[in-house]
């Protein structure tokens, strides 16, 4: 096992520097220059080949990324273009935020999702577990953006529940929080929608099992062991899926917070890409592509742990 | 088992009222959701033994995460501002604020209550005495001379010395940048000498009754050009705080200003940078946001009737600006045919709610001493007309041209869809290209690789010579390859002009030529609205691009 | 007796019904779908304007028509390409394994880790935006999915014995992956498909929505949905039509997905 993980985390560092080299070349032919950015529409040219010059944006391309490869595993992501401030102190603020969103979004979809899927499971063919598939079915076809424009609409305009205004931390973590409630909600309902489905039917799929049927039929029917047992085999699908869901989190973050206009990555990672701030969003990108790879490692070892089953191939 | 039934209704139930809980104060009961989670975890312990054990624990959790935002969520009754304080909302970012460097409007009208220039703007356009008391230009207008304020100091405390503001004038030239001139203006300047400790003498190579503008130039501390923009040691009404980037940017009164009769009348205010439109009329109406300045009119009808709305223009030209030397609009008769084919009162009906104010040239009306209200009546929209002179040029049937705009302003591209819909009515069809707003620079702006582009263009200085002088046929900025003879003449006499009525002859002459050749086809000044709580008073529109807090005070 | 499949007959209907009402808007819409009138600007939802009209008085029924077809022919294109190139080197891959097969494996892994939103969103930012830049980024972006579920069929199959023995009588290898395998993985390939086919609508939607799709000049659902937010509080039907439509469209063809899976009793 402790091989296989050895291998699983050379993948993940593979990984981490394929899209950081995918990142920087795409970045190197973009068309349009940062210079302008910085320098305004009217500077000459002189001004912007020294600026091209100071910034190192002449250099090969294989040497800037040296460089900038070398500085980022010291924690040195660079200087942003246009703010003129490290890009660390620049995003620092903005990854809390979307943090925060994904976090909350995350604990949502188990909040949500678990009971629902336990309730469904447990009450097969009933009235509760057709309400539950026929909404997870609708849910899990709401992207998650309009999913936030409805929630807004319901309420903060129908209900007035919550004013549709950024409430940065600074006012309070209840504030901070209660606002986030409902981003985290468009980006958790469609993901929870899926996760109820995916617990149903593993449940469902568990107690189908032989060694179930055999204790059924020996009139344990609802020994609570038993049903130890097939949430446990149960939970390894749906556990798994919720870490790798933490990608799509991520990005649904990034789009959620357009929706409610929240100053997170988002914000920062598309009006960089507008201003050709390349540290910034390079920082970014591989930042995001950092959490995503780790998530999945992390399911993969979570599966590992939950069953002995599966050994290193 | 009807036991477990129960359990899962009451599980569903929790479920259903979490929200509920989360958001009960806003609401206005704000008890549902906590006596719902104690009730639920004060009866979890009895659960017989046939409870599933996993069920019990999902619900005990239920219970835990239930009961959190509860006592989390106080019933806060948040108000935004306190005290003698406001928040201001504004659109556009700010970034590199080098007082010095300001380049765009947006940087350089938050700043403008920071720092003071020898000089700075009046409300009515004219330049007023600042760190300099008094100036005189000499007859030639190629000597200024300024006699330094008595009791002007920095933030910092200290007094502003005949060092400070040689070397800021220095610096605006260039001398912290090799040579190139941070100021554009001071291209033109030769020699700058302090004669004693009260007065400084400024040399122009060319004689220039313009240069006063740029003297707005922010002066600041001497040799503290590599950290301004740490520190923002200025000597205006407001001193600098704090400044997040994507956020906000904080001041304060500066008690020790020296013109205690304009001091700032707020302690404290707070721009708070908010890029969404619907954010800021929902900050309004929440109370996080006093003030926002430049709303789109679109939204007037969001916020007229609790608020205080003054309207204004933006103090720039939007047009459909056309690369005069590219087929087919190299001739003049396509161009004007195509200015005859647009309604611009229309557009400015769609795009602005009817409250931009067309131009008809290359200048906006608060340059009151220049504009030309008449001239936008020239073209009135003649779709026959229109056949004519396309007919006449050659293009009976029309052509296909493309329209580009910038995609990050959404009234530019607006602006564009309505006239591509317009020219469809006499054969033209044209396509709208959206590009990121660099690639606009870069491509279209500099590159000057492009068909027409809708966008709008502002003086830098905000002198009217500079909504003029960029379409002489040499020079760097005439991105749209205007070339004419007349006119070249006409605006070379005019900036060597030493007598002010025959510059404003001249520099009108310009603008008619403008007109009449249909260099582009000039739209409108946009609309500005400034939207303020009814509580504050004392705003006032300037005629140049600046948001003045000082005068601002609560009733 | 078998029991009634619900989720095919009703992801069926619902489809087919989207499929026509875009269908129709390819050849008529009630009014020009950019045409603008001063005297409707604004207009709430009536009988002369089903959906209302936007803030340049321009038809939203017309417009939705108009942007449902532009993000079919999106998601189409996009399936096209991913689903093509996908089914390709899956079927390569899996058919002759190999340290081709590991390479292109891995590689896929890396880009499938990461979520395709974000990737177009750095594709598109170096192309620029517009409808065949959106098709290409998310076709690329497509690829590796379908090739790893088309790998994974080809894998099962192909030591089966019917390979084996099509392989011993001299049977060309390509005829083997398209003529002898190939039949047998549609089932899960079309329920792929329709997850596919999803995924490029929420994509391309989510994308535009964050204004770096397509442009004005070809507005999908994403791109109204874009565009009307500045009057969200204002002109809801402008939001609220364009994302019913995207939503029926998603639930259709998914539950068109769910339908087939319980049919051909594929694990989804």
């Amino acid at each position: 096992m402790g091989k296989t993980l050895l291998k699983r985390a050379g993948l993940l560092i593979g990984t981490l520097l394929l899209v950081s080299v995918l990142a920087f070349v795409a970045f190197s032919v973009i068309p349009g220059d940062p210079t302008d950015s910085i320098l305004g529409i009217e500077a000459t040219e002189e001004q912007r080949l020294a600026l091209r010059t100071q910034l190192g944006l002449d250099q090969p391309i294989y040497q800037r990324y040296w460089s900038w490869l070398t500085a980022f595993v010291t924690g040195d992501f660079g200087q942003s273009y246009k703010y003129d401030m490290p890009v660390s102190r620049l995003v620092a603020a903005q990854a809390k935020v979307t943090l925060v969103l994904a976090a909350v979004s995350f604990v949502l979809i188990v909040v949500i999702s678990l009971p629902l899927g336990l309730i469904a499971a447990r009450h097969r063919g009933g009235i509760v577990d057709r309400a539950v598939t026929v909404l997870t079915q609708i849910a899990m076809s709401v992207p998650n953006f309009i999913m936030g424009l409805g929630l807004m609409f319901l309420f903060a305009l129908v209900l007035h529940w919550f004013e549709p205004k950024y409430v940065p931390l600074e006012d309070g973590l209840g504030a901070h929080l209660r606002f986030m409630v409902f981003p985290a909600l468009a980006i958790a309902l469609p993901k929870s929608a899926m996760t109820v489905k995916l617990l149903r039917g593993s449940i469902l799929g568990e107690m189908g099992q032989d060694y179930i049927r055999t204790a059924y039929s020996k009139g344990n029917s609802q020994g609570s062991a038993l049903w130890r047992h097939v949430l446990r085999n149960a939970m390894i699908p749906v556990v798994t899926f919720l870490a790798m869901a933490i990608g799509d989190i991520m990005a649904g973050s990034i789009v959620v917070e357009q929706v409610f206009s929240i100053p997170g990555l988002g914000r920062i990672l598309i009006s960089s890409i507008g201003n050709r701030d390349y540290p910034v969003v390079q920082a970014i990108v591989v930042l995001l592509a950092g959490v995503v790879v780790l998530c999945n490692f992390l399911a993969d070892l979570l599966y590992r742990v939950m069953d002995p089953r599966i050994d290193g191939r | 088992m009807p036991k477990l039934k129960k359990r899962a209704l009451l599980l569903l139930a929790a479920i259903v009222m979490l929200p509920a809980s989360l958001c009960g104060c806003t609401g206005g009961t704000g008890h549902s959701g906590n006596d719902s989670a104690s009730a639920q975890s004060g009866e979890l312990p009895k659960g017989r033994s046939k409870v599933p054990m996993p069920v019990k624990r999902a619900a005990l959790l239920l219970a835990v995460i239930a009961m959190l935002p509860a006592s989390l969520y106080g019933c806060t009754g948040s108000k935004g501002s306190n005290g003698n304080s406001v928040t201001v909302g504004i659109a556009q970012d700010l970034s590199n604020l080098d007082p010095q460097l300001a380049k765009t409007a947006g940087i350089r009208e938050v700043l403008f209550n920071i720092f003071e220039g020898l000089v700075k703007a009046g409300p009515d356009g004219s330049v007023i005495p600042a760190v300099a008391s008094d100036y005189e230009i000499s007859a030639d207008a190629t000597t200024y001379t300024f006699t330094l304020r008595e009791g002007v100091t920095f933030h910092n405390g200290n007094p502003v010395t005949i060092e400070d503001v040689v070397y800021s004038l220095e610096r605006c030239a260039g001398s912290e940048n090799d040579g190139k001139p941070l100021v554009s203006a001071f291209s033109n300047v030769s020699r700058i000498e302090a004669t004693d400790d009260g007065h400084v003498v400024i040399t122009l190579a060319e004689p220039s009754l313009e240069f006063l503008n740029a003297l707005t130039a922010a002066i600041i501390p001497k040799d503290s050009g590599p950290t301004i923009t740490e520190t923002m040691i200025g000597t205006g009404p407001f001193k600098f705080v704090s400044y997040a980037p994507q956020d906000s940017l904080v001041m304060e009164k500066y008690s020790g200003y020296w013109n205690q009769e304009k001091a700032a009348r707020l302690d404290k205010v707070t721009f708070k940078i908010v890029p969404d439109v619907n954010a800021m009329v929902v900050g309004l109406k929440g109370g996080t946001l006093d003030m926002v300045v430049h709303l789109p009119n679109s939204l007037e009808g969001e916020v007229k009737d609790a608020f205080t709305v003054h309207e204004d223009t933006m103090k720039l030209v939007q047009a459909l600006y056309i690369n005069n030397a590219v087929k087919p609009f190299d001739n003049e008769l396509v161009r004007q045919a195509m200015y005859c084919a647009i309604d611009v009162d229309q557009i400015i009906d769609f795009v602005c709610g009817g409250a931009g104010v067309p131009t008809g040239t290359s200048m906006y009306p608060a340059q009151e001493k220049y504009f030309m209200p008449e001239l936008a009546g020239n073209y009135a929209p003649n779709v026959e007309k229109a056949r004519e002179l396309l007919a006449q040029a050659g293009y009976p049937d029309g052509f296909a041209m493309t329209i580009t705009a910038p995609s990050n302003y959404a009234q530019h591209v607006d602006t564009a869809q309505v006239i591509i819909e317009q020219l469809k009515a006499v054969g033209i069809t044209a396509e709208l290209v959206q590009v990121e707003w660099e690639s606009w620079v870069s491509d279209v702006y500099r590159g000057r690789d492009y068909q027409t582009t809708v966008c709008g263009i502002s003086a830098d200085d905000m002198t009217a010579r500079e909504m003029l002088v960029r379409y002489m046929s040499d020079n760097q900025k005439n991105f749209i390859n205007f070339q004419d003879e007349e006119f070249d003449d006409v605006l070379t006499r005019a900036m060597a002009a030493t007598d002010e009525e025959e510059q404003v002859t001249l520099y009108k002459r310009a603008e008619e030529i403008l007109n009449e050749k249909a260099a582009s086809l000039w739209i409108q000044d946009l609309c500005d609205l400034v939207v303020m709580k009814p509580e504050l008073d004392g705003f006032t529109f300037y005629r140049t691009y600046v948001i003045d807090m000082s005068t601002i005070s609560y009733k | 007796m078998r029991k009634k499949n619900w989720y095919l007959t009703i992801g069926i209907v619902l489809t087919a019904c989207m499929l026509i009402f875009i269908a129709v808007g390819f050849f008529w819409t009630p009014y020009a779908p950019s045409a603008m009138s001063a005297g409707d600007r604004n207009g709430r939802p009536s009988l002369r304007h089903l959906f209302g009209c936007d803030s340049f008085g321009r038809d939203v029924f017309s417009r939705t028509l108009e942007g449902a077809g532009s993000t079919l022919t999106i998601a189409l294109a996009v399936l096209a390409v991913g689903a093509v190139c996908g089914l390709v080197i899956g079927a390569l891959c899996g058919y002759y394994g190999g340290a081709a097969d590991a390479l292109i494996m891995r590689l896929c892994d890396a880009v499938a880790a990461f979520p395709s939103v974000l990737l177009a969103m750095v594709v598109l930012a170096v192309t620029g935006p517009g409808k065949y830049n959106v098709i290409g980024a998310l076709g690329v972006l497509f690829i590796p999915s379908f090739a790893r579920l088309v790998r994974g069929e080809f894998l099962k199959y192909r030591d089966r014995d019917f390979v084996q023995s099509a392989r011993l009588m001299g049977v060309s290898d390509l005829r083997i992956i398209f003529v002898h395998i190939l039949p047998n993985i549609w089932p899960v390939l079309l329920s792929g498909l329709t997850i596919g086919f999803n995924n490029a609508v929420l994509a391309e939607a989510s994308m535009s929505y964050l204004g770096i799709g397509v442009s004005a000049q070809e507005p999908s659902l994403g791109y109204m949905l874009k565009d009307a937010q500045g009057y969200f509080f204002t002109l809801p039907w402008c939001t609220a039509f364009p994302a019913a439509v995207v939503i029926l469209l998603i639930l259709g063809v998914g539950l068109l997905g769910e339908g087939i899976r319980e049919r051909m009793g594929v694990a989804s």
